[in-house]
């Protein structure tokens, strides 16, 4: 009976859907404000009948409820809670609907806290969102129902996959689809905006925010993701070049550029029409991420299911919107007035800069993305574009990018000064030297390409401190002005430093991660011992483990350093019963932000082990960075310029989890 | 500077940047891919020493050799024909004889593939697409030998 409730509330929200998408837009254009004013409500109430369904849904996993297809394909009346709870998104259908309740969570947000919009924008901002999920709600109705009986019901599920019982993935999607969905805002907002023919500063401040939140979800994701790959495939790697990262990697490089250029329209009303190019171009590549991810072109570890004509539906909603758009982009760009002003060498200056490498970064690996299926379409080669020729474009796109982030928020709006900039930030390039020097000197004769990065990271750390210290007059004036000062500044002010710090805390993470990275593959039988740099890894033996769907084997190292115990570490392999799979889990101990990481290759009868370790410089930095650089979004986010005006306090968008 | 020169800096920057992305593109594209071959591409035509190439097959039954230190020997094969391969490190949990594999490295001079990368199943019922192709292309494709390219659920 649930069930049936959870397929008919997604029934009602696609009616709702389909009434806020024309009657308020239909208002808008009239100038009617009674029509408007629908739109806040349809929004509202979308969003909790897509939630009363999503909840249907999970009910439906955490009782074993196996006459639903869907709980029988990937869930186990004996898995853990959790897991019977993450199963809901850990598949096709149900990781649509997931998709679709966040996009009505964000609508039902601008309804509720965006109470000093005008009218009629709110109105085509919240039809536009509605047009949206009305989309996806059709699609999931037409082509996905996660609500389908099984007649007779099976008494036991198949499970979910092993690989996916998991706390970083139970999170993962989740945070990943709130910065993806996230970015339907800014989109919606920029329709919006060439709907009305008008667009101004105050735009850019309502849609900032709801930039800066997406942003620091989709860094969240992207980070956790990353971080599941590296400890659960067991192959030490951090980042693949996989297509399925890529996707979720575009969004992110045009959201971080679309951030950046919001802050040049709200304070100087420059570069509006590309503002919203980056706006409609952003949520494009979230749409071409969940195309990409969900329709099975691609095989990857994400491709669910795959059923043609779900690839064909959203294909057709993805056509329809980015090409919608772009048409109307196209027809109403001209009609935007031009706005401020600006030298080259300026804060502006250093903006486009910024944009200009983003954009420029997201388009080669658009391109490595795409270029093997379009082969693949037009003369039926395979091929594989993997990570050398990501380093050989990517990488040459960042590096004048990262070099040029510290001067950015150091040059004058309008008309900056270079050189001063430049001694500003002589400290930051002495520490730079120091570090290129000092490796020198230790360690002999490193690799001049992993020095260059280290400087890098140091130059981009120093810098960001940089620009804090010139602006509380560190050193300047007394410590107690400073400080005053330094309480004085907005926090957007501290955002930016810190997110730029974080930048720079992941750039040494993978430098120091890539250029100082050991490994070993040895044979082991109780008793032996392994040696990585200055630690002694000692094989004690074997322990028997199991757990709600598993059995296996652990495997226990003693790890040493001069003679002392450090750790114990224990990776294992598992065997899990339904399906009837093996995993590796690796073990990974962490010494200050360096790891230590031991994977198991096969166990032989005679209780010889081959073993996998690896010692990983500095890695733990690469996750640090993204938290440090979400941290900094956040307190950007906090800044109470993005409050100022609002008649409730609560303006600022608050990130509600998913339930 | 007139707003004419103003705007002109700003085009011709975002010309370089543009072009520069271009060339690194092309040139990436030159040199940095992979492709994708069978046993009976290799044995046919064998792909220079210094190419990387991506192999897909099943593992031939029987082939699987494990020796010291994770050095492992095995075969691929797509039923026609079987190339030697040799791989350094842990295997994929569902690297199995008679199943699909994808291995990425390059041939070397006595016919061996010498394997850097081993990519298996993710679970038990999905097999890389590019092997399915092999191996319809040479016409050892049985699906009902549950290796079929049956729906695959994994999500990360």
């Amino acid at each position: 009976m649930i069930v049936e409730i959870g397929h008919y509330a997604l029934v009602l929200a696609l009616v709702l859907a389909l009434a806020g998408g024309t009657l308020p837009f239909w208002g808008a254009l009239r100038g009617d404000n009674r029509l408007m004013a629908v739109a806040s409500t349809t929004s509202v109430a979308q969003f909790l009948f897509v939630a009363m369904s999503f909840a249907a849904l999970t009910y439906a996993y955490v009782v074993s409820d196996f006459s639903v297809q869907n709980v029988v394909e990937n869930s186990h009346s004996l898995k853990p809670l959790l897991y019977k709870i993450s199963g809901v998104w850990g598949n096709h259908e149900g990781s649509m609907l997931l998709w679709v309740l966040i996009l009505v969570l964000f609508g039902a947000l601008v309804a509720v806290f965006s109470e000093n919009l005008p009218l009629k924008l709110k109105a085509l901002v919240l039809s536009v969102q509605s047009w949206i999920s009305a989309a996806f709600l059709f699609f999931i109705l037409i082509a996905s129902n996660p609500f389908l009986r099984l007649d007779p019901a099976p008494l036991q599920g198949r499970d979910l996959n092993p690989l996916l019982q998991d706390v970083g993935l139970a999170i993962h999607p989740p945070l990943l689809y709130l910065g993806y969905v996230g970015c339907s805002i800014s989109f919606a907002f920029a329709i919006a905006a060439l709907i009305d023919g008008r667009i101004d500063a105050a735009w850019a401040r309502w849609v900032r925010p709801w930039t800066l939140t997406a942003w620091c979800f989709l860094t969240l994701g992207i980070a956790m993701g990353s971080y599941w790959a590296y400890y659960e495939l067991g192959w030490g790697g951090w980042w693949f070049w996989d297509p399925v990262e890529n996707a979720s990697f575009m969004p992110w490089l045009a959201a971080t550029a679309l951030l950046h250029s919001a802050i040049v329209m709200e304070k100087r009303e420059a570069l509006k029409i590309w503002t919203i190019l980056l706006a409609i171009l952003t949520f494009s590549l979230s749409l071409l991420g969940t195309f990409l991810v969900r329709s099975g072109v691609l095989t990857s570890v994400h491709a669910f299911a795959t059923d043609p004509t779900r690839g064909i539906f959203i294909l057709c909603i993805l056509c329809v919107f980015i090409g919608g758009a772009f048409s109307l982009f196209a027809a109403r760009a001209g009609q935007l007035s031009q706005g401020g002003l600006f030298a080259p060498i300026s804060r502006e200056g250093a903006l486009v800069l910024n944009n200009l490498l983003l954009t420029a970064a997201c388009a080669t690996v658009l391109v490595g993305t795409l270029y093997p299926l379009a082969l693949e379409a037009l003369t039926g080669e395979k091929i594989s574009v993997g990570a050398p020729f990501f380093d050989m474009t990517f990488g040459p796109m960042m590096v004048p990018l990262l070099i040029a982030v510290p001067f950015g928020p150091l040059l004058a709006w309008k008309r900056g000064d270079i050189v001063a900039a430049g001694q500003r930030l002589l400290f930051a390039f002495g520490a730079a030297m120091a570090v290129v020097i000092l490796g020198l000197a230790l360690m002999g004769t490193p690799s001049a390409l992993a020095l260059f990065g280290v400087a890098l990271a140091v130059w981009l750390m120093v810098g960001a401190l940089s620009e804090i210290a010139f602006r509380i007059k560190l050193g300047r004036v007394s410590p107690a002005e400073s400080w005053r000062r330094g309480a004085g500044l907005p926090r957007s002010a501290w955002g930016t430093m810190v997110a730029h710090f974080g930048v720079g805390v992941t750039v040494l993470g993978i430098v120091g991660s890539t250029a100082w990275n050991s490994e070993t593959i040895v044979t082991l039988k109780p008793g032996e011992a392994v040696t990585i740099g200055s630690r002694t890894l000692t094989m004690d033996g074997f322990v028997p483990i199991s757990g709600g769907t598993y059995t296996g084997t652990g495997v226990r190292f003693t790890v040493r350093q001069g003679g002392n115990v450090v750790a114990t570490m224990e990776p294992e392999k598992r065997l899990y019963t339904v399906p009837n799979t093996p995993t590796t889990e690796a073990a990974i101990n962490t010494f200050g932000f360096s790891q230590l990481y031991v994977s198991l290759g096969d166990i032989s009868a005679d209780g010889s082990t081959v073993v996998r370790v690896y010692w990983k410089t500095l890695i733990a930095l690469i996750w640090l960075g993204a938290l440090v650089m979400t941290a900094g979004g956040m307190l950007s986010l906090s800044d109470r310029r993005l409050r100022v005006g609002a008649p409730k306090p609560a303006r600022r968008p608050v990130a509600v989890p998913a339930e | 500077m007139t707003r004419k020169q103003r705007r002109l800096t700003l085009i011709s920057l975002a010309g370089v940047v543009l072009a520069s992305a271009v060339g690194l593109v092309l040139f990436a594209l030159s040199d940095g891919i992979t492709f994708f071959t069978s046993p009976s591409d290799v044995l046919a035509k064998p792909p220079s020493v210094d190419q990387r190439v991506r192999l897909g097959g099943l593992v031939e039954r029987g082939s699987i050799v494990k020796e010291a230190d994770g050095v492992v020997r095995f075969a691929v094969t797509d039923g026609k024909a079987t190339v030697p391969a040799r791989y350094v490190g842990i295997l994929p949990d569902l690297f199995r004889e008679g199943q699909g594999v994808v291995a990425e490295g390059k041939v070397d001079g006595s016919g061996l593939f010498v394997a850097d990368t081993v990519l298996a199943k993710h679970d038990e019922t999905y097999m890389p697409k590019e092997v399915v192709d092999a191996l319809k292309k040479s016409g050892e494709w049985r699906p009902q030998d549950g290796d079929g390219p049956a729906p695959q659920t994994v999500q990360r």
